[in-house]
């Protein structure tokens, strides 16, 4: 073994961070809970929902991907135990057999949504934004025109839409911090 | 800080086939957040939001699991090498015969009635885990001809940030399917690789009882990491 790690009450100094690896196929089991799409109870007001499709380089719908949202404070939910009123400001919901998924939530503070993106085949998550609506803003005034609009969500009835495009035309962008 | 080159799987690994369609073609934009970015922070999990036994994947059921009985425990620790408390952890796994118990997995080997494979726990202030389990057995795949994964537990942990959010595998020292598996060779620095095997631990090991491993995480961009 050749990890070196400081010993438990050693001061702190900087350590080589652990590699991802894929959520593979098989976590449906174990990841997703009972109301983990949703971080609002229904009914909730001024509850949106976000839905869309998770979509592959050949434009093949993601049967087994899973999604978490974050609205960018815990809340008062509970991110794991459902139940009762409130907003829980963590989501997760996988996708159906179609490649689809469904969040209920309450509105960011700001204009954007954070969004990682799990799946067989990919090695590692992907990390982008939901913006509701478009408007100056430091990332998104940072993309060329034609990308930009993969991040912003199209209004849908009660809510609005947001299709992940993992590869190929229109591919989502992806970020990393 | 300097990025570590190597540590991460690149998305597109030809060798796994299920990334080709999935790889984004594009690299991530590389994107400096501001203070407030909402990716800089992340869920705070309770600890009742989890279940007394939820740690303890031998006693999910009435009876006692098939295979080999483990303890697996280690800290999650930050790229500065602090403790990360209070942060939760997620394994789930195949049974001793290699078998997962989700409907999709089709190898013809033996679902255990006793064995589900699904826990979580949270750190405590130093940053430890422990978890209870069963050795899970390597399964065959079909990415391509003799394709078997070797033996491992797949880990979901937070962290303090979205920007530290990992899921990884750990897998167990000296397997003879390490050089054949595309996903653990997708790892481009090899001593990378070895962060994911677990180290066997007679420490941990509970006498007559159960094998001890230890297995520390370390995870990346932290929110108050200094430059
Ligand atoms: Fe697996």
């Amino acid at each position: 073994m050749t990890v070196l790690l400081p010993a438990e009450g050693a001061p702190p100094t900087a350590v080589a961070v652990t590699p991802s690896q894929t959520v593979g196929p098989f976590f449906g089991y174990a990841l997703p809970y009972g109301g983990g799409p949703d971080l609002v109870p229904e009914g909730h007001p001024g509850a949106i929902t976000i839905t869309g499709r998770v979509l592959d380089g050949a434009g093949e719908p993601v049967p087994d991907a899973l999604l978490e949202l974050w609205l960018g404070s815990t809340g008062t939910r509970g991110a794991l135990g459902r139940g009762g009123p409130g907003v829980s400001g963590f989501g997760r919901c996988p996708t159906t057999q179609d490649g689809v998924y469904r969040f209920r939530t309450a509105r960011p503070p700001g204009p954007y949504l954070a969004l990682l993106v799990f799946a067989r085949g990919l090695l590692r998550s992907v990390a982008t934004r939901v913006y509701l609506q478009d408007g100056p803003d430091p990332l998104l005034d940072a993309l060329d025109p034609a990308r930009r609009a993969t991040l912003i969500a199209e209004p849908d009835g009660e809510g609005y839409r947001f299709d992940v495009r993992l590869q190929g035309e229109k591919e989502t962008v992806f970020l990393e911090f | 800080m300097t990025k570590i080159v190597g540590t991460h799987p690149p998305y597109l690994s030809p060798d796994y086939r299920s990334s080709v369609l999935r790889a984004p073609s594009q690299p991530p934009v590389v994107f400096a957040a501001d203070p407030d970015a909402i990716e800089l922070t992340g869920p705070v999990f309770g600890h009742d939001e989890l279940g007394a036994l939820d740690a303890d994947l031998t006693r999910h059921h009435a009876g006692e699991p098939i295979g080999e009985r483990i303890v697996v425990t280690g800290r999650v620790l930050d790229a500065a090498g602090r403790p990360v408390p209070g942060t939760l952890l997620e394994i789930w796994q195949a049974n001793a015969a290699g078998r997962y118990a989700h409907e999709g997995d089709r190898h013809p080997a033996p679902l255990d009635p006793n064995f589900t494979g699904a826990g979580r726990c949270l750190t405590d202030e130093e940053g430890r885990y422990r978890f209870v389990s069963i050795k899970p057995g390597a399964y065959p795949w079909r990415n391509h001809h003799n394709a078997w994964r070797p033996a491992h537990i797949h880990f979901s942990v937070f962290g303090t940030a979205f920007t530290q959010r990992l899921v990884t595998q750990m897998y167990f020292p000296g397997d003879p399917l390490f050089p054949y598996d595309p996903i653990f060779q997708s790892i481009p620095d090899p001593a990378a690789r070895e962060r994911l095997v677990s180290r066997f631990d007679l420490e941990t090991t509970v006498p007559e009882w159960a094998l001890g491993y230890r297995f520390d995480i370390v995870l990346g961009r932290t929110p108050t990491e200094e430059s």
